[in-house]
Formats: structure tokens, sequence, C-alpha cells
């Protein structure tokens, strides 16, 4: 594979900062550039990408930033697809990275389509040997597999919680690029934004996820969960039963068809561990579970289980810390 | 309004029983029963509730081996009307890339008024393909939907898109490619009448040869893929958890002494 460069695309947060995703990305982009010998690329666009490339810039050695007014007001992923599109076909880096929650699927979906470069998804780890190698946890962490691309370009998405973020030893430089070329494909306009009460950080990005499941039994349970979560610096997660039942919003389910997390710790309370839920957090450094029933499928993977009654345990778990915390 | 999903067959969850074979790494499909993509059931459900208040009817698309059908049976008796299936042995082991552009070449030869794609899969995960068939067919592309509201009179579609703060919502026109969530709602269970009718609807059946394959004149199909597996293996296993049965306050002094000792606090 020839020398290409490492790409790494940064994703704008709402406010127009980089996201954690991205800082993250951009670490593993550093690592494996210095592996490879080879130069590493920040790409951002946005309808201001300065505050986003300056943070980009803050991990690796040149950001190109290209102002894009059209993402102001329009469904971002296709316009910024395009745009990206465009430039690696120009420059012909031998990888891009990005994030693999909704943004950069968005974004390597659309890269992809328009230049047939393969993608190696869901990136748990990534080393170099004449081209990006990227182990995957599949089946909900039943395997790891190893995997690698064909040609001399792709895209890879990498997992939130892969790599802790760490800025470069020296700042780089920010170059802003002029956009190239007409944007072909629909534009689809936003007409409306909406934001939901109380939105936490996105959970998949938390190191400290305290979810509960059934045995929370109703939104005012939640607060239990999240006490100890707020005392742990942590977000709340749920099952898809706490969901369904309208306890807590969906952007917090966790498993097979909400969210897959990667947290330092998950403390599951009254979670029997569901094959659908398992998938969505057994990868988690540290499993502590509370639950009532000693036979509860989660003691199977859990490295802690705490045999009692939730309203009982949580407390007490956020009572210790506080007083440990005040000494 | 006709409305396309698309619903790929996925090893059942439930079943445990998900491999890879050891000669290729390809999924070992006959080693567990398949069943609808979850995700995709979402997408179904939804579709199903609009041609329900709007009229008309949802029809699947589908890219598997023959197999398919009986997956694909299971989706008509919830409702949808017919399916097209993309069934060609040069397609097993089909990467990202191909399958976008033969999703886009089968969706390109089918009239629709929106297609709904799920946000990802249970087996190859990636959640990529829905954005890619829309760039290759020059589709609208509504991403994470939470709520979908076409105005057939209008021929727009209204899509709350989740993001992080909330959602946003999107307008474009129709025909648009969206993709669906779990926050639409959860699927029917299909009904007796539904298998039973399910039985006699029309599942088309098409080679590679009658799809024209959208994006590049490459070659599509496992021996063009982009990607390959090196190995597979299982995880190290976590060994057997510590159990505690104390009265709560001594219960949480050592589960906050376990924190401290893997530096989690
Ligand atoms: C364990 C494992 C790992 C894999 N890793 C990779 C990889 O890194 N790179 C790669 O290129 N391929 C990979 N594959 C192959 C990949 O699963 C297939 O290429 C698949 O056809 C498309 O990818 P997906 O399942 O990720 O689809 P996603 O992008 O997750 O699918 C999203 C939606 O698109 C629609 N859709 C997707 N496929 C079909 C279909 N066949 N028929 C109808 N609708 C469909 C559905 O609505 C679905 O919900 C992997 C497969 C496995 C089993
Ligand atoms: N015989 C086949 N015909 C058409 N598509 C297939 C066939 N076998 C597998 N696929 C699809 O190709 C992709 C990769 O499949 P597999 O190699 O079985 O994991 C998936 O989208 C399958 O649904």
């Amino acid at each position: 594979m020839p020398a290409g460069a490492i790409w790494v695309h940064g994703e704008l947060a709402g406010d127009g900062s980089l996201a954690n995703i991205s800082t993250e990305a951009a670490t593993l982009a550093r690592a494996l550039g210095d592996a490879a010998g080879v130069d590493v690329v920040g790409v951002v666009v946005g309808a201001d990408p300065s505050a986003a490339a300056g943070e980009l810039a803050r991990y690796v050695p040149r950001v190109l930033a290209i102002a894009e007014p059209a993402t102001a007001d329009h469904a971002a992923g296709t316009i910024v697809g395009q745009r990206i599109a465009a430039l690696v076909e120009r420059d012909g880096p031998a990888v891009l990275l990005t994030g693999a929650g909704p943004e950069g699927r968005d974004v390597a979906g659309v890269v992809s389509a328009l230049t047939g470069w393969g993608v190696l998804v869901n990136a748990v780890g990534v080393t170099w040997d004449d081209g990006p190698v990227v182990t995957m946890s599949v089946f909900g962490g039943k395997l790891t597999t190893t995997s690698r691309l064909t040609g001399d370009h792709g895209i890879v998405t990498v997992r939130p919680n892969v790599v802790t973020a760490e800025p470069a030893g020296s700042p780089g430089r920010v170059e802003d690029v002029e956009a190239a070329g007409a944007l072909t494909l629909p534009q689809v306009p936003i007409v409306d934004r909406v934001e939901a009460a109380g939105v936490a950080a996105p959970i998949e990005e938390a190191r400290v996820i305290v979810a509960g499941g059934r045995g929370v039994g109703g939104s005012d349970g939640f607060k239990v969960v999240e006490e100890l979560a707020a005392e742990l610096g942590g977000a709340v997660g749920a099952t898809r039963a706490a969901v369904d039942s309208g306890w807590i919003p969906y952007a917090q389910q966790i498993g097979q068809t909400g969210k897959i997390v990667k947290p330092a710790l998950y403390l599951a309370l009254g979670i029997s561990g569901a094959i659908q839920h398992k998938v969505g957090m057994q990868t988690a450094e540290t499993i502590v579970a509370v639950n009532r029933d000693p036979d509860a499928p989660i003691a199977d993977f859990a490295d802690l289980v705490v045999i009692g009654d939730l309203f009982e345990v949580a407390p007490a778990i956020t009572a210790a810390l506080r007083s440990r915390k005040a000494g | 309004m006709r409305i396309v999903v698309l619903v790929k067959p996925v090893p059942d969850t439930a079943s445990g029983g998900e491999r890879l074979r050891p000669d290729d790494w390809r999924l070992d499909r006959a080693a567990t029963t398949a069943t609808v993509n979850a995700n995709d059931e979402y997408a179904l459900e939804a579709a199903l509730k609009l041609t329900e208040a709007h009229g008309g009817e949802v029809i699947l698309l589908t890219m598997a081996g023959t197999g398919a059908t009986d997956t694909m049976r299971k989706a008509l008796a919830m409702g949808a009307a017919s399916g097209v299936l993309v069934t060609d042995d040069a397609l097993g082991g089909s990467d990202i890339v191909s399958t976008t552009r033969v999703l886009a070449g089968a969706l390109g030869a089918m009239e629709y008024d929106l297609a709904f794609a799920g946000a990802d899969t249970s087996d190859g995960g990636g959640g990529v393909v829905p954005a890619g068939v829309a760039a290759l067919l020059g589709l609208p592309y509504l991403s994470y939907a939470a709520k979908i509201e076409p105005d057939p009179a209008a021929r727009t579609v209204r899509v709350n898109r989740i993001n992080p703060a909330g959602y946003e919502v999107l307008e474009a026109p129709m025909p648009a490619l969206v993709v669906a969530t779990q926050a639409l709602g959860e699927p029917r269970y299909p009904s007796l009448k539904g298998i039973m009718a399910a039985r006699s609807k029309g599942l088309e059946t098409k080679a590679l040869a009658d799809v024209a394959v959208v994006g590049g004149d490459a070659a599509v199909g496992g021996a063009a893929s982009t990607t390959a597996v090196l190995s597979a293996e299982a995880p190290p296993p976590r060994g057997a958890p510590r159990v505690i049965r104390e009265p709560a306050d001594e219960a949480a002094r050592q589960v906050v002494a376990f924190l401290a000792e893997r530096r989690i606090i």
C-alpha cells in the first residue's frame, strides 16, 4: 500500500465545537501516523468550522477547514460527505477515520458511495501494518474480529471510548480551504429545531453509566438511578423495557436497537441482562449489578453482583460515595 | 402512497448461535435461524401505519440468499403487500460497497414515494448502507427518524431527526429515503390472518444480472469485497463475578471499596 496520509474527520457538536468522538479519533489517527510514518490531516466542514478546526489542531499537525454555509440550515451529513469525498479523491489519503455515531456514519456512507472506498466499521482498536488493521467487537461482544482493507484506500468508523483523547505536544495549523465544485445531492432543509428538556451528554461517550431496567418500576424510580449517576459523574442509561414504558427517553436506551456503549463502569440497577440489552453493554470494562434475583442472567457477565433491593442498595451506595468524598 | 422498506435477514440474536465460518470468515448463516433485523421491523411498522392512514402499500426489498424468502414471509405477514429479493451466489460475502450499489440498483427500478431503512443491523452493524443508497440515487436523505409525517398532496415528508440536543425537523420532497429508529414505535405481531395471507403474496426474485447496479462499473459481490476479515476469536471470559449478599449499608461499603480498588473512583 502506498504511504498515503491518514485523515480524520472532525465532527461539529451542536454548538460548533469539536465533538468528543473526534478528539478520540484524532488521537488514534496521530498514533497511526507515527506508526506508519505518514502525514496526519484533520478535515472539518461546517457553516463556521473555525472553532472545531482550532480544537482539532490541538490533536493533529494539519487541519483543513472548509466553510460550508449550507450546513447551517440543512441536514449536514450529505453535504459534509460530498465535500470530504471531493477532497479525498483529490489528495488520495490511505484512510479516513470518522466516528461510528450517527453523524460519522452518515458521512461514511456518502463518502463510500461517491468514492467506492470500502468501510471498516465500529473499530474498537486500530493498528497499522501496511494499512489499517481494525478490530471489531461483533455480535454484541461474542467475537472479536480483525479485518483490513483489500485496496489502497478506505474509511474506518471508530467507536467512542476506544482511546483516551490526548492533545499533541505542539499544536498544529489550520488551513482554510475553498469548497470546490457544486453540491449535486439534494439538500434537506431543517425547518425547526427542538431541544428536549434535560438532555444529557451522549451516553456513548460517558465513562460511567448507571442504568435502570424493569426493576426500577417507573419514572419516579429513576430518581434513584439519576442520583447515583450524578454522584459518580456519569450518565443515565436504560433498557428497552424502561424506555417502552415511557419512564425515560429513547436516547438513553442501551442495547440492540439503542446505543452500544463501552464505559469504564456500567452499574446496572434492576436489569435482568437479556441478550438484547447485553449486546449493548457487555464490553464495558467493569460491570456491577444490583438485582434481587440471584439467578438473573446479568450475574453471568458481571464482575460484581449485589443481591438486594435496588431501592435500598443504590441510595446506600450514593450515601457511601458522598461520605467518602466528605472524607 | 407506496413505501419500499429495506429489510435484511439477520441471525436471531436470541439464538446466541452466531459464528463465522472458519474457512472464509463469512457469517455462518446456516448455523442460526434468520429473523428480520430488529431496526427494520421499526421501519416496517412505521410504513404500515402510514399506508393504513394514507392508503397505498408497503413493498419489501431484500438482498440475501434464497432462504431469505422465509424471513420475508414474516414481514409480509405483518402486512407488507409484496417483496423483491435480489439473490445470486455471486453476491454472497458482499461488503458495504457492493450491498449499497446493488440495493440502489434494485430500488432505482421500483416505483415508490418513500423508501425506509433501519439505522443499523445486528450482524454487520455498519449503519452506513442507507446514506450510500440515497447518495447513489440522488434521493433526499433523512436519517434517525423519531417521527415521519408525509403530506401526500404536497408530495413532501417531514421527519423529526434525533440529535444530541433533542431533534431537528427536516422536510424534503418525495421520493426520499428515511432511516427509521425504535422511537417510531413497537412493531406489531403478525396475526393469524396475516400469516395465512402472506403465503399467497408475491415475492419477486431477481438475479444480479436483472439489476442495473448503480455507482461505477466495478464488479460487485464477495469476490470484489473491499474489506477482508483476517481472524476472529472469542474475547477472554470475565470469570465468575464476586457476589455480595449483605444488608444495604455493608453492601454499599463493599461496592465503593471495589470501585476504588479498580480506580474508577
Ligand atoms: C460480523 C460482521 C462484520 C462485518 N464487517 C463489515 C465491514 O467492516 N465492512 C463491510 O463492508 N462489510 C462488513 N460486513 C458485511 C456487511 O454486513 C454486509 O455488507 C451487509 O450487506 C451490509 O452491511 P450492514 O449489515 O453493516 O448494513 P447497515 O448499514 O448496518 O444496514 C442499515 C440498513 O440498510 C438496509 N440493509 C442493509 N443490508 C441490507 C440487505 N442485504 N438487504 C436489504 N436491506 C439491507 C437495512 O434497512 C438495514 O437496517 C460484516 C458482516 C458481519 C457479519
Ligand atoms: N446468495 C446471496 N444472494 C444475495 N445476497 C446475498 C447472498 N448471500 C449473502 N448475501 C448478502 O450479502 C451480504 C453479506 O452476506 P454474508 O456474506 O452472508 O454475510 C448480506 O447483505 C447478505 O444479505
